[in-house]
């Protein structure tokens, strides 16, 4: 058990973010790729990423902005963010790509923007989220091992 | 390196895979960055890149200068589907796809387009940790598809190989399989891919070696597939068949250079004596024995130590061999590597010849050679023979240049033109052979031999191969060089009949059987050189900062006389 009382709360919202669903097993994979070489590995990756997708973010939000809309183009930005949000293991933020990507087969209109608009949600919390979990990272000092959720 | 070290501690074992060179590509950053982090904690060697364009800029800057790649089906520049063409065609390197989206069509498309992987993202660790296999599945059929290819051109010279039953193993129905499968793979060619758009060539045996004469023709170092193309005169083929083949073709010869350099390296060595080399030297020479005993395969490889030796040799004739039958079998390192400088230096005297023999106490009996050998040129034979089987025994035989060579005036050319560079060549290439061949394999290399009369001893090698195998780390590029070399120098000598119907490459080989190999072994010897940069221009990609690549891990241990030796431990 954590003595540190910042590493033991370190270690409980960490929990709370694999407990919730918002992130899954890339997460864990991410950190034990972090080492010695790549002490900040892990917050790299996911700065990367927003960084990255805020770009996708961008393009899909330009095109449904354009009506009608091209969904062949949407799902293919949608597979693209997708892809990216897998790397990190953004459960929540998958789970609405897949969904939005269906309504785009199946050419509902309506659904993709509902879909997007809960995805964008996500996005936004999971960063605040992972924001909030460097930070007390940094705070707490580092840590040796990954603790895989249970 | 390992033999500096002096040792088999074969860095195979936990070097393998290691430092495999990968190229990633994929348009997001993210992954990069990761697949990157994943493949460095693989100890692979990384290059990632962001568009599939720059990607194929790389590759072809870089001929042989990654062993696998690994690419995004989703790129905003190319298709990954047609990047993947393009490498396979261009550079005939393993490719595996990666995709976000698992549907079976995009799959099934991967796999049609030649992806030899197809995998999912999120990736695993333990996913990439195994890529290493299709870099060496690959090599394999490369190697068996080449080898084939000549192997198959020897049974068609006829061999009664094995009928004498000096092959080891006498795996007769392996072989036969072997044949059946090469044979099968050239047929499969034609029915393989038929959604793909551009047909597959078939590389028959004839065609190979229209292609082998362009080559040597042109000259290795000047070669290239426009020009082969033009030489070979066949409509049908495109410049892009031609230099996917030349791919292969070349990683062949430089593994056989791998090791042949890697047999110089420990010739090299006198001073060290691994004492994992005596076991794998005395393991090679027993192995494949069946009937020879071993002093004979080490004193083969004595007669090959140079030219003019061999020459002087042929020369003495009779007289000579009585003389060396006289040598007693002695280990096959130590006092021998002393002689064989000598030799080497004193390049044709009978003179040195007589030293060497003299000197030489690594105890070749020779006698049994000939009782083994009825042919005049049996010995010639035997040298060949025992280079396959070891790298141990080169050293040695320095002394016994004398190989009775069918063409003497060939052997000079070699010997006058290629000191340092030809001998590992051969040596490494007949272990190559072996290496890669079952000892099936082997046999169908015996035939032609046989119509150059002197192969009948050319049996053992299977297992030497493996020895030689193993530690080729910097031989392949000495092999390389030697192989051009000796293959120009085969084609100027004009070599026999049956030899020119052989590829070049295998004409040298057995010309090494008849005792070429040890003398350009006694030359590198001399020169200690395996790392000549000549040498080293044409360096194998596998070569760079992976020896772990190299043959050995192309071993079978349980389809070759597996040498116990612990190359996979």
């Amino acid at each position: 058990m954590e003595r540190n009382p910042m590493r033991r709360q370190l270690q409980t919202l960490r929990k709370s973010l694999f407990d919730q669903g918002y992130l899954d097993d890339q997460f864990v994979q991410l950190e034990e790729l972090q080492d010695d070489a790549n002490p900040n590995f892990v917050e790299e990756v996911v700065t990367l990423y927003y960084r990255d997708s805020g770009r996708i973010i961008l393009n899909i939000e330009q095109a449904l902005e354009r009506k009608p809309f091209d969904f062949n183009k949407l799902d293919a930005y949608m597979h693209q963010f997708k892809g990216s949000s897998s790397s990190i293991g953004a459960k929540k933020v998958k789970a609405e790509s897949t969904l939005f990507r269906e309504y785009c087969r199946s050419r509902n209109g309506e659904g993709c923007m509902r879909t997007f608009q809960q995805l964008k949600k996500e996005y936004a919390t999971l960063r605040r989220k992972l924001e909030a979990y460097f930070q007390l990272a940094r705070q707490a000092g580092p840590v040796e091992t990954a603790c895989r959720p249970k | 390196m390992v033999f500096l070290e002096g040792g088999f501690s074969s860095p195979r074992n936990d070097a393998f895979p290691a430092g495999l060179r990968v190229l990633v590509v994929d348009d997001d950053p993210t992954w990069l960055k990761i697949l990157e982090k994943m493949l460095k904690k693989c100890s692979y060697e990384v290059t990632t890149c962001g568009l599939a364009r720059d990607a194929l800029s790389l590759l072809r800057e870089r001929k042989n200068g990654y062993d696998i790649v690994i690419s995004d089906v989703n790129m905003p520049d190319m298709d990954g589907f047609k990047l993947l063409e393009h490498v396979g065609l261009e550079m005939d390197l393993p490719v595996i796809m990666m995709s976000v989206d698992g549907e079976t069509s995009r799959v099934m498309k991967g796999v049609q387009h030649g992806a030899c992987d197809y995998l999912l993202k999120p990736i695993r660790m333990k996913e990439l940790r195994n890529i290493w296999q299709h870099v060496f599945r690959k090599k394999i059929h490369e190697v068996r598809d080449i080898e084939s290819l000549e192997g198959i051109q020897l049974t068609r010279s006829g061999c009664d190989l094995f009928d004498d039953g000096y092959f080891l193993g006498g795996d007769d129905t392996t072989s036969g399989r072997k044949r059946k499968d090469a044979d099968n793979k050239h047929e499969d060619r034609d029915l393989t891919d038929p959604s793909t758009k551009k047909a597959r060539v078939v590389w028959t045996v004839d065609l190979h070696q229209k292609f082998v004469r362009a080559v040597n023709q042109i000259g290795f170092d000047k070669v290239g597939p426009k020009k082969i193309l033009d030489l070979m005169n066949v409509p049908w083929l495109t410049r892009e068949n031609v230099a996917s083949h030349l791919q292969k073709y070349r990683l062949y010869l430089s593994r056989l250079q791998k090791e042949s350099d890697i047999k110089n390296s420990f010739m090299g060595m006198k001073h060290t004596d691994p004492p994992s080399k005596d076991s794998t030297a005395s393991f090679g020479l027993h192995k494949p024995m069946n009937t020879m005993p071993d002093d004979v395969l080490n004193g083969t490889y004595s007669f090959s130590m140079s030219n003019s030796l061999a020459q002087s040799v042929d020369l003495k004739g009779q007289a000579d061999r009585n003389r060396i039958t006289s040598v007693p079998m002695a280990e096959p390192k130590g006092a021998l590597s002393k002689d064989i400088s000598d030799s080497q230096k004193t390049k044709s005297s009978q003179m040195s010849f007589d030293h060497s023999l003299g000197s030489v106490d690594s105890g070749v009996s020779f006698a049994s050679f000939g009782s083994t050998n009825p042919s005049p040129y049996s010995w010639t034979n035997i040298p060949e023979i025992q280079f396959k089987q070891e790298y141990e025994p080169f050293q040695p035989e320095n002394g016994f240049n004398q190989l009775p060579l069918p063409e003497p005036s060939m052997i000079e050319k070699e010997v006058n033109r290629s000191r340092t560079e030809v001998k590992p060549l051969f040596d490494e290439y007949r272990s190559n052979l072996v290496e890669h061949l079952s000892p099936a394999d082997l046999v169908d290399l015996f035939p032609v031999q046989s119509k150059t009369q002197t192969l009948k001893n050319q049996v053992f090698n299977p297992i030497s191969a493996t020895k030689s195998s193993m530690k080729t780390k910097d031989i392949s590029q000495n092999c390389l060089a030697d192989s051009e070399f000796a293959q120009r120098n085969m084609n100027a000598a004009g070599i026999g009949v049956p030899l020119a119907s052989l590829s070049e490459d295998l004409q040298i080989c057995w010309l090494q059987g008849d005792g070429y190999p040890m003398n350009f072994a006694l030359q590198d010897f001399e020169c200690s050189e395996y790392n000549n940069p000549a040498l080293i221009a044409e360096t194998p990609f596998y070569l760079f900062g992976a020896p772990r690549f190299d043959h050995e891990h192309l071993l079978d241990p349980t389809e070759y006389f597996a040498i116990d030796q612990g190359l996979f431990a």
